[in-house]
């Protein structure tokens, strides 16, 4: 195979991988997630490289499983995913499109960086996904997964999901 | 396995033990917690610990090479080869036990993996910088509730100074350094845990000082933890942690 053609596969490869949407958030894809660290050749083997979300998160092998179920049924017969720590995945990772899809989905994006997430008596300034306001609080550290906590916003009392910075 | 790989291999297994252990006790909320929101929240603080505990076991077995997976070190072993603190095998009690618990742990755990994650040992360093972002909303959460039931009712207010009370005498093991941690920080790879102190004490001061609750006076510490001499509470919970792995020791699903 030409340098060129294995390239083109590979692209091919890639835009697949990175079409998978997420078990729990089904409008983010794995490229708005910012899960997907690398797509490369190890012989005749397409590996994926994949950074966890979270360490526990039941998705993870959910995902693990699209990605190589998706690459199969495009005819890729040798597919490894590899699951890499570093560097660790954060809400940074989360593209601009992939934060728009959040909040017309409903859930408040990320607010800020990662970093200023470990402050222990702050809370995130979040704008609520349904009417914009920022007269929010927050109801519960956790919403219906890990990675989310529970805000209602005080102009239009609509409960929804915040996805935490971390 | 030179002594160094030996020192590695048993400090992982310590870290993942305190983090599988307490995984599980959170995981014994599961279904009964006192609110909707409270259930999904403690069962989520347990997935994460029980996820960290599988990397930390998976990288203790591939570098002991023995063929040890993270099943065998969490199903296979009893109480004595256990090398978790004594503070996470602790009942659950009632809500402000588990949250009094939860927030020694997690106080020491965030700075302290932020320690590790300068980890010389690459691996090791990798799980640390994970952990260390996840054990930042363990903190706060236990933080929270520890305010709102500190600084609540006449009757939460009791029970959170008494679950501070019957606890602290655990804290003091989180701190030990022995032979082989000792070994492993002067080289680097982990870090001195008498370091990581003060600011397990700044945040426990400034938490309690929110929560109208005093910081307990110095007292006799418990241990026993990292020798594997327990309380008798650990055997009971890994009855029933192990079970369906033993009864049932090759099983697949």
């Amino acid at each position: 195979m030409s340098d060129a053609m294995a390239t083109t596969e590979l692209d091919r490869a890639r835009n697949i991988a990175g079409a998978v949407t997420d078990p729990e958030i089904p409008v983010l894809t794995l490229t708005d997630l910012g899960v997907i660290r690398a797509v490369r050749r190890d012989g005749c083997t397409i590996v994926v490289d994949i950074s966890p979300t979270y360490i526990g998160c039941p998705a993870v092998l959910a995902i693990e499983l699209a990605v190589e179920a998706a690459l199969r049924d495009a005819g890729f017969g040798n597919v490894r995913i590899s699951r890499v720590l570093s560097p660790a995945w954060s809400t940074d990772d989360i593209t601009t499109e992939g934060r728009e899809k959040l909040r017309q989905y409903g859930i408040a994006p990320p607010a800020g960086k990662s970093g200023k997430a470990a402050l222990l008596f702050e809370d995130d300034c979040v704008a609520c996904p349904h009417c914009g306001s920022t007269e929010t609080r927050k109801l519960a550290e956790f919403g219906s997964t890990a990675c989310k906590a529970l805000w209602k916003c005080e102009a239009c009392q609509e409960p929804f999901d915040y996805f935490k910075c971390i | 396995m030179t002594n160094d790989t030996a020192a590695l291999v048993e400090y992982c297994v310590r870290l993942g033990d305190d983090a599988l252990i307490l995984g599980h006790r959170l995981s014994e909320w599961s279904g009964q917690a006192p609110t909707l929101e409270e259930d999904i929240a403690l069962s989520n603080l347990g997935l994460d610990l029980i996820g960290q505990a599988r990397l930390l076991y998976s990288l203790a077995g591939a570098r002991e090479g023995q063929g040890r997976d993270e099943d065998r070190f969490a199903y296979f072993r009893d109480a004595a080869a256990f090398k978790n603190c004594l503070l996470v095998e602790q009942p659950n009690g009632d809500f402000a036990a588990t949250i009094v618990r939860h927030l020694l742990f997690a106080a020491m755990m965030h700075p302290y993996y932020q320690a590790l994650s300068s980890s010389r040992d690459p691996a090791l360093a990798e799980i640390a910088v994970k952990a260390a972002k996840e054990m930042a909303y363990h903190v706060r959460h236990a933080a929270e509730w520890a305010i709102r039931l500190g600084d609540g009712t006449a009757e939460s207010h009791r029970r959170m100074a008494g679950a501070l009370d019957d606890l602290w005498g655990y804290s003091g093991e989180l701190f030990e350094m022995d032979a082989i941690e000792t070994s492993l920080a002067g080289k680097a790879i982990v870090p001195d845990r008498a370091a990581v102190r003060p600011r397990f004490e700044a945040t426990i001061a400034r938490v309690l000082a929110e929560a109208a609750l005093a910081v307990p006076k110095p007292r006799y510490m418990q241990t026993g933890g990292r020798h594997g001499r327990h309380t008798e509470h650990l055997g009971h919970l890994l009855a029933e942690m192990q079970v369906l792995a033993r009864a049932h020791p090759e099983a697949v699903w």
